[in-house]
């Protein structure tokens, strides 16, 4: 019943987005924009949430995935001398989408393997060292463009694409987490020792974590990079994974619904805020550490409940 | 044979900065068991106070470097030290009977914090630092030039190394923090204050620290509010290669990843720099988990 569910959520959504893709045109560029960027984080957020959230796998590489996703895409539309604006191009952008996430899917096998051994803070760290080498290596790489970036992008992303896949990447995680993998994930979450005692195999469910989550962040990274049309390794640095990780953070580990809405809220915040744009990364932070002391299940976590939230919380695990 | 000399002048003296910083990682760790991510940011408060300062006392103590460095290395340590305790008590404290990851998310919370006010209060941009090392040139012949100022970082940094020795060996202070790093609670049921000693700990640590930022500004006298960044993060290598948790092994690990990185500046290519301390992280953590001096820990249901 839950995955009939999430399979009418889906179709509603691709029709939607479709729906919507006729009149983007005649949308305000800037909340266009806005927009936009909100479907990307959905999708950045909601991948980093089954590695982190539901798996319970520390990880603050995301954006190196993301920056795979963006080079192997835009790597792929160059091939075809993709242009924007015309329609087989636009037709073309899921196959360079999905090779870009296929390339980051396979970061996130090689980096998955490590994840096996460590746990907690360690992983923690390996994963912040393997996004970052992917950023010095990308850098020295002359045929990328290096340091200089990656110009000349088609601007095929439009509304479409970019909720198409905001909804098949809720769908495949809402199923996921469904499935026998969702036990999996959540018993490797709560406690990986009880769980290989039960002979679950973590080995495996660490890997799908990683494999999916990085998979998706491509796809977001190749939206993203055939949005902007400029893409450079400075833009997946350190601080990009931090960003998702605040959201992911904020909404909850292991809610969607919470990571979702944290997504929206956090990308249309600094927006809302520029006039003291300096202050965002210090709000953020603030928010992570007043976060983790008085409500370490993210504002929209397990027990959200509006009345609630301002009023004095008991106590949590 | 005089630029290898050259480079390993230049990677003891990265190094011995390294192992300072590593050493305040690896006592968090060893009291704690858990990664003070905040560190490095406490090195680049060090760096600040430093520039800040050094302009009234140097008058004060007319322009003499000789006594105005130590006095404006003293200043930032203290000021360090109180900074440490207060993010301690602030943001650690609460956390303490809470899950690793709830700490360690804070901690990167704290680190953001502290580098993005540190934007906000110092300005973004570059800042010269001021000269607190009289440069002197020591040896000069062929290509090969060392300037009094590598040598005085890495004295500097040997002498706070045995202090540091003398600390933990010596006094019962030192002797209380080993017994917590043991076992915390045998150790608090023989009558050891742990909030003492957990204070004492970030005293240490962040006055190790905050030496680190003024021989680094004086070292490479261009500082700035991210600059604690990559440094924590090697030094937090560092801690991991030499075994975390172990005093001798924060130092010795210091020293390689500050060699390793300038051999390979100087040799292979300058963009490698950062990964390659990354990519020694990962090979540690996956052949040998416990570090070159760490001992193993088994991990009990």
């Amino acid at each position: 019943m839950k995955v009939h569910r999430t399979k009418t959520l889906l179709v509603v959504t691709l029709l939607a987005s479709l729906a919507v893709s006729f009149f983007e045109k005649s949308l305000n560029p800037y909340y266009f924009t806005v927009i936009i960027y909100i479907g990307i984080n959905i999708i950045l957020a909601t991948s980093l949430n089954l590695i982190n959230g539901f798996a319970g796998q520390f990880s603050l590489g995301h954006a190196g995935f993301m920056a795979l996703g963006a080079y192997g895409a835009a790597v792929m539309t160059r091939a075809v001398d993709a242009t924007a604006g015309d329609p087989m191009s636009i037709a073309f952008l899921p196959v360079a989408l999905i090779v870009g996430g296929v390339v980051a899917a396979l970061a996130g096998l090689i980096v998955g393997i490590p994840s096996l051994r460590l746990r907690g803070d360690y992983l923690a760290i390996t994963t912040l060292g393997f996004g970052e080498i992917i950023r010095v290596v990308i850098q020295n790489i002359e045929f990328l463009g290096g340091a200089r970036g990656f110009t000349g992008i088609p601007k095929l992303t439009d509304f479409f694409w970019v909720f198409a896949f905001v909804g098949i990447v809720v769908f495949v995680i809402s199923n996921l987490i469904n499935s026998t993998y969702g036990k999996g994930f959540l018993s490797l979450r709560d406690d990986e020792i009880a769980a290989q005692a039960m002979g679950i195999d973590t080995t495996k469910y660490k890997v799908v974590a990683f494999v999916t989550g990085a998979f998706f962040a491509g796809i977001a990274g190749g939206l993203y990079a055939h949005f902007v049309s400029y893409i450079n390794p400075a833009q997946f640095s350190f601080i990009k994974s931090i960003e998702i990780v605040v959201m992911v953070i904020v909404g909850g580990m292991g809610s969607t619904v919470g990571v979702i809405l944290a997504a929206i809220i956090l990308t249309i915040l600094p927006e809302a805020l520029r006039g003291i744009a300096e202050y965002r990364m210090v709000i953020y932070s603030l928010l992570l550490i007043v976060i983790m002391i008085s409500r370490p299940q993210g504002l929209f976590g397990k027990g959200f409940n509006l009345g609630k939230l301002f009023a004095f919380k008991k106590s949590q695990a | 044979m005089n630029e290898f000399l050259q480079q390993l002048i230049n990677g003891l003296s990265l190094g011995s900065i390294y192992a300072l910083i590593a050493l305040g990682y690896t006592m968090v760790y060893g009291v704690l068991r858990f990664i003070n991510f905040a560190h490095g940011d406490v090195f680049m408060i060090g760096a600040f106070v430093g520039y800040y300062v050094a302009p009234y006392v140097i008058p004060m103590v007319g322009g003499s470097l000789f006594l105005a460095g130590p006095i404006v290395a003293l200043i930032a340590m203290i000021v360090c030290s109180i900074l440490g305790v207060t993010i301690e008590k602030l943001a650690y404290k609460p956390l303490r009977p809470r899950p690793k990851l709830t700490v360690l998310i804070t901690a990167i919370g704290v680190s953001l914090f502290l580098e993005f006010s540190g934007q906000l209060f110092f300005g973004p941009d570059p800042k010269p630092f001021p000269t607190l090392i009289a440069q002197t040139t020591v040896v000069e012949r062929d290509n090969l030039v060392i300037t009094s100022t590598p040598l005085i970082v890495i004295g500097t940094a040997l002498l706070l190394m045995f202090v540091l020795r003398f600390v933990v060996m010596r006094t019962r202070m030192g002797t209380a923090m080993r017994a917590v790093s043991y076992n915390q609670q045998a150790a608090s049921l023989m009558g050891i204050n742990l909030n003492t000693v957990i204070s004492f700990t970030f005293v240490l640590g962040s006055s190790l620290a905050a030496a680190g930022g003024i021989l680094y500004g004086s070292l490479y006298p261009s500082i700035n509010p991210l600059m604690g960044i990559f440094p924590g993060l090697k030094a937090f290598i560092s801690a991991v290669l030499g075994g975390i948790g172990n005093i001798p092994g924060a130092a010795l690990g210091g020293i390689i990843i500050g060699l390793v990185e300038t051999m390979v500046t100087g040799y292979l290519s300058p963009t490698y720099r950062d990964a390659i301390s990354f990519g020694i992280l990962i090979l540690i953590l996956l052949f040998k988990p416990s570090g070159i001096l760490g001992t193993n820990e088994m991990e009990k249901v």
